[in-house]
């Protein structure tokens, strides 16, 4: 029998406030343990939560831009349990009454369209962070809790089960992602804990509409590790299936080490968190103009903006999908571009020369003044200067910052065009090989670039190549 | 009269004449405090050094002219759930003995600004979870009309700090009858708020739905003073109500309108002491002489009102002391585990009552019962609201007793919480419904410990009470005590 695979995700972030979700202590990142805690959100006996309105708008923004159709008024649950990195022994977040309902992500697999529906969205605080001098809890001989992290607020998004493979989910997650980026939601910083995903999957044969027993996979700390995660779950299952066993629900690991997903005891997945709404918030309202506001505000998707590309600059599918992912390389290729209009010569030298440079530099994308860039590509297109020259006079400016035309004509590298400069230069070059010449005229075409590097040496590398080879051939003919 | 015998509003013009001083008043009530505190035990921590520090700031500021408040040095105690910076606030728990607020309740950060020197802490049921004060894991306050009997709960100790005037105020905190009940076994004025009048910020909760601070003094003018200063918007309580509060004081001298009020008929009066219902009749025919107008009124889901309560109260307080796990503050059992330690630690930590509703509440949140039982007593709660409301549409105030019966002896209901949960049958359903409601002293007893008369208002309409209150505070049988004469036991305290 043939299976199929069902995923669904539930992905976990952070959103981008300046305060928690529920008091004003700073959410930055690296702090001195416990230094940005404060009653709240340590959860000391008498302290109150308060709505941060920030973080409401964030979620609502970011369920905004997942199509997730946003609730006038949702609700805050308690969710129970014991752990030490949670202050009051329950989280608050949204059980019954979410933010958002549905939503979909339009994924390009293998340029075939997919889509991917959401089920919900909802806001929760974030828990505290667990340092274990051992391996974990179990085995350590103490642990340590930093609580900088909670009352973070954190956005959970739900998807329905309509992945079908550790690729697509990948895929699906790095969509998101950019798509969460680009609405300002979330920094979606994977190695910072700021984005965190849990999955559940299934097998059933193929065609079947009912959902098989289902294992959710936990510990996944990146895109490849999911991708691998669940393909090794994937299978895992199925083997099971294919020799007649049958599947256990059950909660496990993903273990990057060996690779594998390791089931939990029993007892670690199943609780019950007595749910039940959170007495010290009122209800969260919001109002139609408040979010057709924040509608309004939504800055461009990643898929409008490869759509935009494509037809306005008549990039090709690379320059788009580098222009997207990398976000300030794109906004500064249009910067540049409001003043220089060869699109395809200033994309490739953005993707090509600049890019390198900015790598080696480590500068940031806004590097370099749009209009010097655009000064040195006019020096190129006019024959002012040659290729190589303005190679150089890129890296050179992306040190000093200085114009380009200054560089060139303090250093003197205007081009040597025209026959009364560059003449003399062949000759001699011509005079000095022979034996290149008679190499060239027996048939050897790599004679002829030799014999052009000798020029362009002798002009210092500012003699304009087209011409000094019109010129060699020329004269080594007459 | 000695100083701590005066009333608030006395104190305050005799201090802002400059007649006294502040450090005066407060010494006499640190006085009349080493006098009867030994017999009544109503603190579990006394602040005698910091009481003095704060009354001779305020006589500083006084004499430099400043503008003070009118209950700037005017002394009070707190109940020990109500944060203080600094100074231990332990919910008369083992679990909080050595905790250490590293922040005040908002009601705190109020008094300090004003001016008022803190007595004490005073003690209370564990985590205000009783009715008698004998929930304290630390000891039993007594009753000062009769010390084998109890002070109610389970703002007790602060119910006794005001009738013994070892304070002139005092704060409680009520969540099903835990200032009424008490104000009325000791015989003095108990105020619970509006849910939202007073902000909770800083008070550790028991049941976050129901629970409020509120005042207790001698006379409805004092509580009206105290409940002015703390009422109010707090940016910091998310269920706090966003409008100012009135001048309850003065609006008391506007005392012309002629109210309508529901003499409350209680479904079913078993286990009521007659005395208390002759109590009632006796107040509203004093009203009703008094030019108001008396007919009964019915609440008639408000018998479901004690079972919702002890569905709601214990499932939220499930969740609000899980927290209390050894790991951050507070007592840690110790342990080899982390399992170990949270369970040697809330074992050994919480005394028998918490733990009993610690317990329901936790079944009664469980998947697979959360419908049958938390869901359905929310349910019941809004029917008790709609009772409420209806009620309302034709009366101003609604009367009944505060207490099915006065005062029970020590230990007489310890072992049975069904009986201990009934004292508070005539108050909680006024908690359910979130409304103001007043206990008032009605007389005494043939055995002669007080009645109360509770006063239950629309919300926000706290000055009704005190208005109608006063009344009954004017019109007060002069041959009964104010307070009572704390009878110290043969060969002093024990
Ligand atoms: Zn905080």
């Amino acid at each position: 029998m043939e299976y199929e695979v069902v995923i669904g995700l539930e992905i976990h972030l952070e959103l981008q406030t300046q305060s928690k979700l529920f008091c004003s202590c700073s959410t930055s990142f690296g702090k001195e343990p416990n230094t940005n805690c404060c009653p709240v959100c340590l959860g000391l006996p008498g302290s109150l939560p308060v709505f941060n309105r920030k973080a409401i708008e964030l979620a609502v923004t970011a369920a905004l831009a997942l199509s997730s159709e946003v609730q006038l008024s949702s609700r805050f649950d308690r969710k129970n349990y014991h752990y030490p990195d949670l202050p009051k022994a329950y989280q608050v977040s949204q059980y019954e009454k979410p933010v958002a309902l549905g939503g979909c992500l339009k994924l390009e697999i293998d340029n075939e369209p997919k889509l991917v529906n959401l089920e919900r969205v909802h806001l929760e605080e974030e828990a505290g962070k667990l340092i274990h001098s051992g391996v974990s809890i179990l085995g350590s001989d103490y642990s340590l809790v930093d609580y900088n992290r909670a009352g973070i607020p954190l956005l959970e998004i739900v998807t329905k089960p309509d992945l079908c493979s550790g690729r697509e989910a990948r895929l699906f997650l790095e969509e998101l992602r950019m798509m969460l980026l680009y609405s300002g939601a979330s920094d979606c910083k994977m190695e910072e804990g700021s984005l965190r995903c849990d999955a559940n999957i299934s097998l059933r044969p193929r065609g079947s509409e009912v959902l098989g027993t289902k294992a959710e996979v936990k510990n996944m700390n990146s895109f490849r590790a999911v991708e691998m995660a669940l393909n090794y779950e994937a299978e895992r299952q199925r083997q099971i299936l294919v020799s007649g066993g049958s599947i256990i629900q059950q909660t496990c690991h993903w273990d990057e080490e060996e690779k594998i997903t390791i089931p939990l005891r029993s007892k670690e997945g199943s609780s019950d968190y007595r749910y039940f709404p959170e007495p010290d918030l009122l209800p969260l309202l919001l109002e139609e103009k408040e979010i057709r506001k924040l509608k309004a505000g939504l800055p461009e998707s990643p898929a409008e903006r490869r759509l935009r590309l494509r037809e306005e600059y008549g990039l090709g599918k690379r320059e788009v999908s580098l222009f997207t992912a990398n976000r300030s390389l794109g906004d500064y290729f249009e910067k540049v571009g409001l003043k220089y209009k060869d699109y395809g010569n200033l994309a490739r030298w953005i993707q090509g020369d600049y890019l390198y440079q900015l790598r080696e530099t480590g500068k940031s994308e806004d590097a370099l003044e749009p209009d010097k860039f655009v000064e040195l590509l006019v020096l190129l297109d006019n024959g002012d200067i040659n290729r190589s020259v303005a190679k150089e006079l890129l890296a050179e400016m992306m040190i000093s910052g200085e114009s380009p035309s200054r560089l060139v004509s303090e250093k003197g590298l205007k081009q040597i065009s025209g026959q009364d400069q560059l003449l003399p230069l062949v000759e001699k070059v011509i005079a000095e090989n022979p034996d290149a010449v008679n190499n060239y005229l027996s048939g050897k075409e790599k004679a002829l670039k030799f014999l052009m590097g000798k020029v362009m040496a002798q002009s210092g590398g500012r003699a304009d190549p087209g011409e000094v080879n019109k010129l060699l051939k020329n004269k080594i003919v007459e | 009269m000695k100083l701590y015998q005066k009333t608030v509003f006395e104190l305050s013009r005799l201090m802002s004449s400059r007649e006294v001083s502040s450090v005066e008043v407060t010494q006499s009530f640190l006085d009349r405090i080493e006098e009867v505190e030994p017999f009544v035990r109503a603190f579990i921590t006394h602040t005698p050094a910091m009481a003095l520090e704060t009354a001779s700031l305020v006589d500083r500021k006084r004499s430099n002219g400043e503008k003070l408040q009118p209950l700037a040095g005017v002394p009070l105690a707190i109940k020990d759930n109500i944060s203080t910076e600094g100074l231990r606030t332990t919910c008369a728990s083992k679990i909080l003995e050595n905790y250490i607020p590293p922040y005040d309740a908002t009601v705190v950060e109020i008094i300090k600004k004003t001016g008022m020197p803190l007595l004490g802490k005073t003690n209370m049921d564990e985590f205000a979870m009783g009715s008698s004060t004998e929930n304290s894991a630390f000891f039993t306050t007594r009753n000062p009309w009769d010390l084998e009997k109890v002070p109610g709960g389970s703002s007790g100790g602060s119910a006794v700090a005001v009738s013994t005037g070892m304070a002139p105020l005092a704060l409680g905190s009520d969540t099903g009858g835990s200032i009424r009940q008490p104000a009325s076994f000791c015989g003095l004025y108990g105020l619970r708020p509006t849910y939202g009048r007073i902000s909770r910020y800083g008070l550790i909760a028991f049941a976050s739905s129901l629970d409020q601070i509120g005042p207790f003094a001698m006379n409805p003018a004092d509580c009206a003073m105290l409940l002015g200063l703390l009422a109010g918007h707090d940016p910091r309580d998310s269920t706090s109500y966003p409008e100012k509060a009135p001048d309850y004081l003065s609006a008391m001298e506007n005392r012309n309108d002629k109210l309508k009020i529901g003499i409350l008929k209680h479904n079913s009066e078993n286990g009521f002491d007659p005395e208390v219902k002759d109590a009632v009749n006796r107040m509203a025919g004093l009203l009703e002489k008094e030019g108001f107008t008396i007919d009964q009124v019915e609440l008639p889901r408000t018998d479901y009102g004690l079972g919702a309560y002890y569905l709601i109260a214990p499932s939220e307080a499930s969740s609000n002391l899980g927290r209390y796990d050894g790991v951050r503050y507070g007592y840690n059992g110790g342990g080899d585990n982390l399992e170990n330690m949270f369970s040697r630690t809330r074992g050994a930590g919480f005394g028998p009552e918490v733990k009993r509703r610690i317990m329901i509440g936790t079944y009664a949140l469980s998947a697979g019962y959360y419908d049958a039982y938390y869901l359905k007593a929310m349910k019941v709660r809004t029917l008790i609201r709609q009772d409420y409301k209806e009620a309302f549409k034709k009366f101003d105030l609604i009367i009944g007793p505060a207490t099915p019966t006065p005062a029970f002896r020590i230990g007489e209901k310890a072992d049975d919480p069904l009986e201990m949960y009934l004292s508070d049958v005539c108050n909680i359903t006024d908690a359910l419904a979130g409304v103001p409601s007043l206990s008032a002293p009605a007389g005494m007893h043939s055995n002669g410990t007080p009645l109360g008369l509770q006063l239950t208002a629309p919300p926000f309409c706290e000055g009704r009470l005190f208005n109608v209150a006063n009344y009954i505070y004017r019109n007060r049988d002069p041959q009964l005590p104010e307070r009572p004469a704390v009878r110290f036991p043969e060969g002093g305290a024990e």
